[in-house]
């Protein structure tokens, strides 16, 4: 029992992680925290849907659809959002405003477009592996390992490439890294285009595993996400990795009746937070995060 | 279009403004005045419309009684919100705030037999009964209309609540012109310059986040009283949204643009459910729900983009960073 608690929680704790990775990209850079990007995943799952539900294309194809679609959104509302508000020199709170702002359309857009319903992606829900006494539905089986497998792309993208280092000395210190010749400007449309792929896929996986969902899902996945990316300190891309996978855990076993008799799972979301709040009581700046004020 | 001419309509919108009013009041105080990014408001709403409506069906209180608890229950909420993560950095306080508003209405939701779940305040009482806390207030509406003369209870409501608000607003307007208020708009400017000559910058910023949730609080015991039932859901995150735009609308810094920007949103709200000409009328009435917050969306992003101040700030005295 113990062993599934930890299989579901490294399940969902995979698919928070790669939100989290995809909110603390764009923060590193633009100081950012992306109150639409929940509304991005739902967007991102949504155009999945479209392709592999009335276009009948295979889910790779789909996913493929969506994270592109996801991508070019992401591209599109720097150009007319966010890079006026950063050539007004617009503040935290604006962006964080300007952010929720553009969550409400977003969210509405899509309920206009794709309506209240929840919808379903054409898989086989019965499927299930077992594996040394773990049992995993086809869904979450490739969640997880899709999940593992650009957890080990992102990071080594960062860690390896030029681009990647580029990306991290920006997230450091935005006005050093210009001042040694980094084009800024390119710099930040890529953090947007890894962070929408990101949301795409994302939205995908937390379809898949949730298995029907509607165009609000987004937003009751971001506190969770957010919880993750502050756990992990905001802005560090490999905190948010870590963040998702122990907060993921961490909701799945506190319903463990070996723990003090276990959580009631309906408070799984809280417990995400009380997670969260002792942490912050511990390490103010989250477990990567810098120590800093302001 | 005959109910654009309704006088009880537009004393509704009324009422709700006067609501909104209150409530973007208590975001003023904190982020006007002390620079706290608040974005769990609606949290204190909830934790005093409950508190109220379970001291009068469960314990029978009077509700003159529960009332005042009710402002001070929320107070608390503010403290404890405060005490735990007013130390944290701006943007994770932010994140913090929000998480909070949303545990207060998982608990209110999940937590059934203390405040009803997702059936609302009908379920309070025992079972079998359809419970209401709203009987003494009721009367006192009653009498407060036969005392003025009017024929409808939403013109009375609509003067009480708009007395109520003019009251805090005058109240907060002195408060902030006393040396108390003094420091608080200095540690909102320069929290290092105010803490070097000695202020306790923590213990301010905690009496405005207490401050500003016991407004929430007054603000959420007559949207209790004025719609006679609510439920969790009318606590979603998107009210304290309602109350920045409506902060920002007006202008932030400036108590009385938060009854102009409350006017504002209440018309724009309640006007758009009206508006029958393309590109409006393509959509059925359950869409326009959508289109609505739509706009209001959009309006966020434009008062941010073109006019940070509001419409009524200065921009000297304070900018959206």
């Amino acid at each position: 029992m113990f062993l599934q608690l930890v299989a579901n929680g490294l399940v969902t704790g995979s698919v928070y992680a790669i939100a989290a990775v995809g909110v603390s990209l764009v923060y590193g850079i633009l100081r950012l925290v992306n109150f639409a990007y929940g509304d991005m995943m739902a967007f991102g799952a949504l155009i999945a849907f479209g392709v592999n539900g009335p276009l009948h294309q295979s889910m790779v194809v789909a996913t493929l659809a969506g994270m592109a679609a996801t991508a070019a959104l992401a591209l599109t509302l720097d150009l007319v959002l966010w890079k006026p508000l950063r050539a007004r020199r617009a503040g935290f709170m604006s962006l964080f405003l300007a952010s929720i702002g553009l969550a409400l359309v977003l969210r509405q857009a899509l309920l206009l477009a794709a309506g209240s319903q929840p919808r379903s992606y054409h898989v086989n829900p019965y499927r299930v592996f077992v594996l040394g006494g773990v049992r995993l539905s086809e869904q979450q089986l490739i969640a997880i390992v899709t999940a593992a497998g650009t957890i080990v792309v992102v990071g080594l993208f960062l860690t390896l490439t030029t681009v990647g280092r580029v990306l991290r000395a920006m997230a450091d210190d935005r006005s050093l890294a210009a001042v040694a010749g980094i084009d800024v400007g390119r710099a930040t449309r890529l953090a947007w285009l890894i962070s929408g792929l990101l949301a795409g896929l994302a939205g995908v996986l937390a379809a898949l595993v949730e298995y029907s969902f509607d165009p609000n899902f987004g937003f009751e996945l971001l506190l969770p996400v957010f919880a993750a990316v502050v756990l992990g300190g905001i802005g560090s891309a490999y905190g948010a990795l870590a963040g998702g996978l122990a907060l993921g855990v961490a909701q799945e076993v506190s319903t463990w009746s070996g723990f003090a008799g276990g959580v009631n799972p309906v408070y799984k979301p809280v417990v995400a937070f009380a997670v969260l709040a002792v942490a912050l009581m511990i390490r103010p700046q989250g477990f990567f995060g810098q120590a800093r004020t302001g | 279009m005959s109910i654009l001419a309704s006088g009880s309509f537009w004393a509704f919108v009324g009422v709700v403004a006067g609501i909104y009013t209150i409530l973007a009041l208590g975001l003023q105080v904190q982020f006007g005045f002390a620079g706290l990014l608040n974005f769990g408001q609606v949290a204190f709403m909830a934790i005093s419309a409950y508190t109220m409506a379970i001291l009068v069906v469960k314990e029978g209180w009077s509700t003159w009684l529960a009332a005042p608890l009710a402002i001070v229950a929320a107070a608390v909420g503010g403290l404890f919100l405060g005490l735990s993560s007013l130390r944290l950095r701006a943007d994770y306080f932010a994140i913090v705030t929000i998480a909070f508003s949303e545990i207060v209405r998982y608990v209110a939701t999940n937590d059934t037999s203390l405040t009803g779940g997702t059936q609302g305040t009908i379920a309070l009482g025992p079972i079998g009964t359809a419970s209401e806390y709203n009987g003494q207030w009721s009367r006192f509406e009653g009498r407060v209309q036969h005392a003025l003369g009017f024929s409808s209870s939403d013109a009375t409501m609509l003067v009480i609540v708009w007395a109520v608000a003019v009251v805090l607003l005058a109240l907060t307007w002195f408060a902030l012109r006393t040396p108390w208020g003094r420091v608080l708009r200095a540690i909102r400017d320069d929290e290092d310059a105010a803490a070097s000559l000695g202020k306790n910058t923590f213990a301010y910023k905690l009496q405005a986040l207490a401050l500003g949730a016991a407004l929430a609080g007054v603000a959420g015991l007559f949207y209790a009283w004025e719609f006679s039932f609510f439920s969790p859901d009318d606590f979603q995150p998107l009210l304290t949204f309602f109350a920045w735009m409506i902060l920002l609308l007006g202008g932030v810094g400036r108590v009385w643009a938060v009854p102009v920007g409350a006017g504002v949103f209440g018309f724009i709200f309640a006007g758009t459910r009206f508006l029958n000409f393309p590109p409006f009328s393509w959509f059925a009435s359950d869409q326009r729900a959508y289109l609505r917050l739509i706009i209001v969306g959009l309006i966020i992003l434009a008062l941010v983009l073109v006019r940070p101040q509001g419409l009524l700030g200065n921009k000297r005295e304070m900018v959206l960073e």
